[in-house]
């Protein structure tokens, strides 16, 4: 029934959006839909209608998906190809760690310790870039090796514990406010933005649906498709070290258990926006769409003081509920 | 009914949506017979044989075996009646031993458990009763693609097959090892085992078969005792079909040469091809599946590395080591396979049609939108394609339209020199027929085209030369006076 009413208002109002959004909405429409109905849902229930709409909870919400945006942004890129990158969540620990520890131990200036945040994420992308695109070791297996090995060598620099910074300064990344939007928020922005062009406005964004499509193809189109695997797996652990460094900000100090589990997060937002796991087809605005549905239940949950145990019972339903939805989507539509 | 036959299949019917594969096949085959099943690529074969084996289910039609009517509706009955297929593609599991694929699904238990003693011993003893010098306990991944085919037929075999079907089972294997093949062939058939044998190659019917049916256009021609008939006679009723009149071709003088290869060779398929292709000609390649017509076109194309030989365009040497490369000098190609080596299935019209050319209109992060939409239509109203939007999925058109798509990709690179790999495979009478004219319009313009097919009539009247290929060599060059069906498939298979 919801969806509907949806569709038919998305019709009337068609003629003033342009023709992409238009194409946007009819493809996400299925989980355009459950977010609305979870947001109004929110916003009716007398648990939360108080607190969900406040300008303050809106934010929060959107801080606390920012992270996860970011592994998502690389984690798409990675699913078209065919792959997945299991490593994000140990790069987290380890550039939060390097990044404190630049500012800590060595009394580095802030922009250098964030700079080689960023840079460990690089290096790990670049290795596993490096290992798929020129071995045919399937990238699960490169990924779960590199997750160890990150997450282990963040341990071994912290000895365990968390490197602790306390200066105003250092929390701006993660905790600061850029006039009255939270820095990652704004740093968000322009991951998707940057993201976005990459994938719709660039050759290697052809490139990429073309290998993930069909590789065999791709050789034939003379397209690199070791070249193609290489970057987009540097990308990913570039946006896997800001993530690290932005969560480091917030919570003050670097940690080698942050971003524990953090992948599988990336993957339901982007398995949930539609991006098929065969490779070949997704896009970025279907996964922003499904990292809200993520967010917004965490917060939902949080909000009605649903026990955390039960949450995750809750939020993998939620999962494999919205990607059985589109499962039937697409069986009616190939009928 | 006649007792004399072990099997016999009469009127088989089989329909797929829009094709009639088999219109009223019959075969026979006797019991301690080498049946040997004849026809080009396409004619049906391989379909009457998955009828037989409970793959597909014909619509009419009966099979008796041994005199008895059976049903045959799932690849279950099949081995129920005896039947065992071995497929051209081998299908045992690598990593297992050869006695572990042979009792794959019904190991021998003791208790709950697998015996595998008794398992290794039984597979031993039929192993030795057929004089094969196999181990039960080798991986059958470590063993030749003839000793593979062994435990294949060991395998048929130990469920007591009556019938046995071979699909080109010397396609891959060395000559001794054929001969090996054809002894336990002999050995099978004076124990009763009824064989059809499916094999291109002439030679081997005189060598081991005893009677052979033709098949031509999922119809059935005839079923001769091999002793009685020649190879012309065999090969006239293979391709002895009327040749229709939708190919349109003006045949005009060729200008100058624009390609010239010498001695192309990949080291495994393509072993010595020689040729040459003059501007606004059209240059057929036949020869049977596996000749290496397409090895040659992908060391052209820069698909290969390390291929040997020259390539010579417009008069100069040139190296070429990639696609791109390729392009460079003017080359395309429409690959062979359009599924796995074309399309982007799950991507539009428009992106398949422009993924060659993004340059055009992709400038770093500003895409020319307007463009990219103007040259996808171009190629859609030059080369016809039916499709509602550029949006469209590519994978929703039909196989007509993909392939129109494909042709429009490559000729959006503004080709001298188009390489056609099976232009028409999987495409329908009407569709064919408009790719034909297209080709005329091209080499009219001046291109030159290089057309690799598998069916006689279009390459036939479609071609200036034709160039023959067999086993990696071009063994002969046509000329349209010297060009017939007959002399096509003595020089193809040789």
């Amino acid at each position: 029934m919801a969806e509907e009413k949806t569709a038919a208002v998305s019709n009337t109002a068609g003629s003033r959006f342009s023709k992409a959004a238009k194409i946007y909405f009819k493809e996400n429409l299925g989980i355009i839909v459950a977010l609305l109905v979870l947001c109004i849902f929110l916003a009716v229930n007398p648990l939360t209608s108080s607190s969900f709409l406040t300008q303050k909870n809106v934010f929060n919400v959107l801080r606390q998906i920012s992270t996860n945006l970011y592994l998502a942004c690389g984690m798409t890129m990675v699913i078209i190809l065919g792959g997945i990158d299991l490593s994000v969540g140990s790069i987290i620990a380890m550039s939060g760690c390097v990044a404190a520890g630049c500012v800590s131990r060595y009394n580095l200036p802030l922009a250098v310790a964030l700079l080689c945040g960023v840079l460990v994420g690089l290096v790990v992308g670049m290795f596993n870039g490096y290992v798929i695109s020129s071995t045919t070791i399937p990238p699960f297996i490169v990924t779960l090796a590199t997750m160890n090995v990150a997450k282990g060598l963040a341990y071994v620099y912290t000895g365990g514990s968390p490197v602790r910074v306390v200066t105003k300064e250092w929390q701006f990344v993660g905790a600061g406010y850029i006039g009255p939007v939270p820095t990652p928020v704004v740093l968000l922005v322009i991951v998707l933005l940057v993201t976005a062009i990459i994938m719709n406005k660039t050759k290697l964004g052809r490139h990429l649906y073309a290998v993930g499509g069909n590789a065999q193809a791709a050789e034939f189109s003379g397209i690199s498709v070791a070249k193609v695997k290489f970057l987009v797996h540097t990308y990913s652990g570039i946006m896997a070290g800001l993530a690290g460094i932005v969560l480091a900000s917030r919570m003050y100090s670097g940690q080698p258990t942050a971003g524990d589990g953090a992948e599988m997060d990336a993957i339901a937002a982007v398995v949930v926006g539609g991006t098929s796991m065969a490779g070949g087809s997704g896009k970025i605005g279907g996964t922003i769409i499904g990292g809200l549905i993520i967010g917004v239940l965490n917060n939902g949950l949080n909000l009605m003081n649903v026990n955390s145990f039960w949450q995750y019972v809750v939020k993998g339903c939620v999962i494999l509920l919205a990607v059985y939805l589109d499962y039937i989507r697409n069986k009616k539509s190939k009928l | 009914m006649a007792e004399e036959y072990l099997l016999e299949m009469k009127g088989i019917h089989k329909r797929f949506p829009g094709v009639l594969a088999l219109n009223n096949v019959s075969l026979t085959v006797k019991a301690g017979e080498v049946h040997a099943l004849l026809g080009e690529n396409g004619a049906g074969k391989s379909t009457l044989i998955k009828v037989l084996g409970g793959i597909y289910i014909a619509e009419e039609g009966e099979i008796f075996i041994e005199g008895k009517k059976v049903t045959i509706d799932s690849v279950r009955a099949s081995h129920e009646n005896g039947v065992a297929i071995i497929h051209q593609e081998l299908v045992l599991v690598p990593y297992m031993t050869v006695a572990e694929n042979i009792f794959l699904g019904r190991e021998p238990m003791k208790g709950r458990f697998v015996d595998s003693k008794k398992m290794t011993d039984d597979a031993q003893a039929l192993l030795d009763a057929n004089d094969m010098h196999i181990s039960a306990d080798t991986l059958v991944g470590s063993l030749t693609i003839a000793q593979q085919q062994m435990v294949e037929i060991v395998k048929a075999i130990s469920f007591n097959s009556k019938i046995l079907v071979m699909d080109e089972p010397t396609s891959s294997i060395s000559d001794k090892e054929v001969e090996f093949l054809f002894e336990t062939m002999r050995s099978l058939t004076a124990k009763g085992v009824g064989i059809i044998y499916i094999s291109h190659k002439m030679s081997e019917l005189e060598q081991i078969c005893d009677r052979v049916t033709v098949m031509r256009d999922g119809e059935y021609v005839g079923t001769r005792v091999v002793k009685e008939t020649t190879k012309d006679e065999l090969i006239a009723m293979m391709v002895g079909r009327e040749l229709t009149n939708y190919y349109t071709r003006d045949f005009l003088k060729p200008g100058d040469v624009v390609l010239r290869c010498d001695h192309i060779s990949d080291g495994r398929m393509a072993k010595d091809a020689s040729f040459e292709v003059r501007k606004g000609e059209i240059v057929g390649f036949a020869g049977l599946v596996g000749a290496g017509r397409s090895e040659v076109m992908k060391c052209l194309f820069g698909l290969t590395k390390n291929y040997k030989g020259d390539i010579e365009i417009e008069g100069s040497k040139v190296q070429i080591h990639n696609p791109i490369e390729a392009m460079k000098y003017g080359l395309a190609l429409v690959p062979e396979d359009r599924k796995l080596e074309g399309l982007y299935k799950v991507q539009s019209v428009r992106y398949n049609s422009t993924i060659e050319v993004l340059g055009e209109f992709i400038k770093g992060i500003f895409v020319d939108g307007a463009k990219e939409e103007e040259i996808t239509q171009k190629y859609i109203d030059m080369l016809s394609t039916k499709t509602p939007t550029q949006e469209q999925l590519i994978g929703n058109l039909s196989g007509g339209n993909q392939q129109k798509v494909i042709i429009g990709r490559w000729l959006a690179t503004n080709p001298k020199i188009l390489i056609l790999d099976e232009p028409t495979r999987g495409v329908d009478v009407g569709a064919k027929s408009e790719i034909y004219a297209i080709m005329n319009e091209l080499v009219k313009k001046g291109m030159s085209i290089i057309m690799i097919s598998s069916e006689l009539p279009e390459i036939i009247n479609m071609s200036d030369r034709i160039y023959v290929m067999n086993e990696g060599n071009i063994t002969g060059c046509l000329s349209r006076d010297e060009v017939s069906q007959e002399a096509i498939m003595k020089l193809a298979a040789n």
